[in-house]
């Protein structure tokens, strides 16, 4: 027997002894893993305790059926997205309708045709593992929550208005790297840099939307809105520096340069929102508040502080921070001096 | 006149192979007199939901191995069932008795 596909981990749910086994005997044929249950509470139990990537439904059946399944299903963030493959006598269909208007992706009549069920099943195993990557991909780049937001409600194009911090960070220095160093541990050290500062920002709901060369720029509080969007770019900033300087400590003991970087963060209403193509497209930022948290973050190297933030920022926060006041700080080609805090602790 | 209709019977051999079929056989043989107590003592106690259940596991069955007249008899007690129509089932279910016994039979003979 061919197997052009990857077996998949099958939940097979059917309170009939026969089906089952037809059922299992089948798809174990096609290489899958098959797991059975004989009723939707013992179905669901097994659901919660380890992943599947099919699940083949009877609708008739005792303790839980299968439209109690497909409600569960639905109530829960984990499992919404997992495909559901009905199976029912041929004197059901009005019933199957139900189901696919429950979330059911297809259907497939018993007694079981293998070819139908080949194919059916790989379909749906096909748009488990896009969904599956899809999510990965969006959780490189945003936290779970916006990725979650994204999956559920999709994205359109078009902006609007959010109230927001927003982050810039980059490099002010590389100290002590000797003239021979080689590009590829340039680019390790960017991706170890990297990769730590998207843990600070992310793990403080920010979600990174852009980098370039050695700069990085983060959003917090929006896609989803959070109303303590200042206390969370504030802590991911001191995060990020406290992760520095342990990666700068080890870096240290190995003998290799060290980084310094500048943060500057600044609050207030941005036009947010998904800009390209349906194919490609990136959450951008626009407006003053944009420009603002830029401009204090090229101020860090000149006001020897790495971490700056706004009035709007300081105004907005409400742990226990300590901020030191810089004052009006003049900026070329704005009108208005900005007021600047350095955040110490 | 045959209970197992060759057609159904022989797909589902083909299908399952040889060793499977045997199997899948004894799962029915073993279910079957399980179904239809049920059925009689869902009728006794006026379950409808019991009995619509097994009803509907037997005309499952039925149908997987080409068992048509079976089949037919269960879905027509499927019905009654939902209908929660247990007193008009009449005789329905000792004619549903003697074809399963006959399918029984019949499966058995066609073990390889």
């Amino acid at each position: 027997m061919t197997m052009p596909h990857e077996p998949g981990r099958m939940l097979i749910v059917d309170d009939n002894r026969v089906n089952r086994l037809l059922l299992t005997h089948a798809l174990e044929q096609s290489g899958h893993y098959v797991s059975t249950a004989e009723n939707g509470k013992i179905a669901m139990d097994m659901l919660r305790e380890k992943p599947y990537d099919v699940i083949l439904l009877d609708i008739d059946m005792p303790v839980m059926n299968g439209f109690e399944v497909l409600e569960a299903l639905l109530n829960d963030s984990e499992l919404r997205d997992l495909p559901v493959v009905m199976t029912s006598a041929s004197d059901e269909l009005d019933r199957v309708v139900k189901c696919i208007e429950m979330g059911a992706e297809g259907y497939l009549v018993k007694p079981l045709n293998p070819v139908l069920l080949r194919a059916r099943v790989n379909a749906s195993l096909e748009k488990k593992r896009l969904r599956d990557q899809q999510r990965e991909l969006f959780r490189t780049f945003a936290t779970p929550e916006v990725a979650e937001q994204l999956l559920r409600e999709g994205f359109s194009l078009g902006g609007k208005y959010v109230t927001a911090s927003v982050m810039f960070a980059d490099i002010r220095s590389f100290t002590s790297l000797s003239e021979k160093q080689e590009p590829t541990d340039t680019i390790e050290l960017l991706n170890n840099y990297f990769a730590l500062m998207f843990d600070a920002i992310t793990g403080n709901g920010g979600t990174v939307n852009q980098m370039e060369g050695d700069g990085m720029m983060a959003i917090f509080g929006a896609p989803v809105f959070h109303e303590l969007h200042c206390d969370h770019a504030v802590r991911a900033a001191l995060e990020m520096i406290e992760l520095l300087n342990v990666f700068n400590e080890q870096r240290a003991i190995q003998g290799r340069g060290q980084i310094q970087i500048g943060i500057g963060i600044a609050s207030g209403r941005v036009i947010a929102g998904y800009t390209g193509t349906q194919h490609r497209a990136t959450y951008t930022c626009v407006g003053d508040t944009v420009n603002i948290a830029a401009r204090i973050e090229k101020y860090t190297k000149t006001a020897q502080r790495p971490v700056l933030i706004d009035r709007a920022t300081r105004d907005g926060l409400t742990g226990n921070f300590i901020t030191d006041d810089l004052g009006d700080i003049m900026f070329a080609g704005k009108e208005q001096a900005i007021h600047i805090y350095a955040v110490t602790a | 006149m045959t209970s197992i209709d060759r057609l159904t019977f022989n797909e589902l051999k083909q299908i399952s192979g040889a060793e499977f079929i045997n199997e899948l056989i004894d799962t029915f043989l073993d279910d079957a007199p399980r179904l239809f107590e049920e059925l009689k003592s869902a009728q006794e106690s006026g379950n409808a939901d019991s009995f619509r259940r097994a009803a509907h596991s037997l005309k499952s069955n039925a149908a997987t191995f080409g068992a048509g007249q079976l089949a037919e008899l269960a879905k027509e007690l499927e019905t009654l069932g939902r209908e929660n129509r247990l007193g008009e089932t009449g005789d329905r279910l000792n004619v549903l008795n003697e074809a399963l016994t006959s399918a029984c039979d019949e499966l058995r003979g066609l073990k390889s």
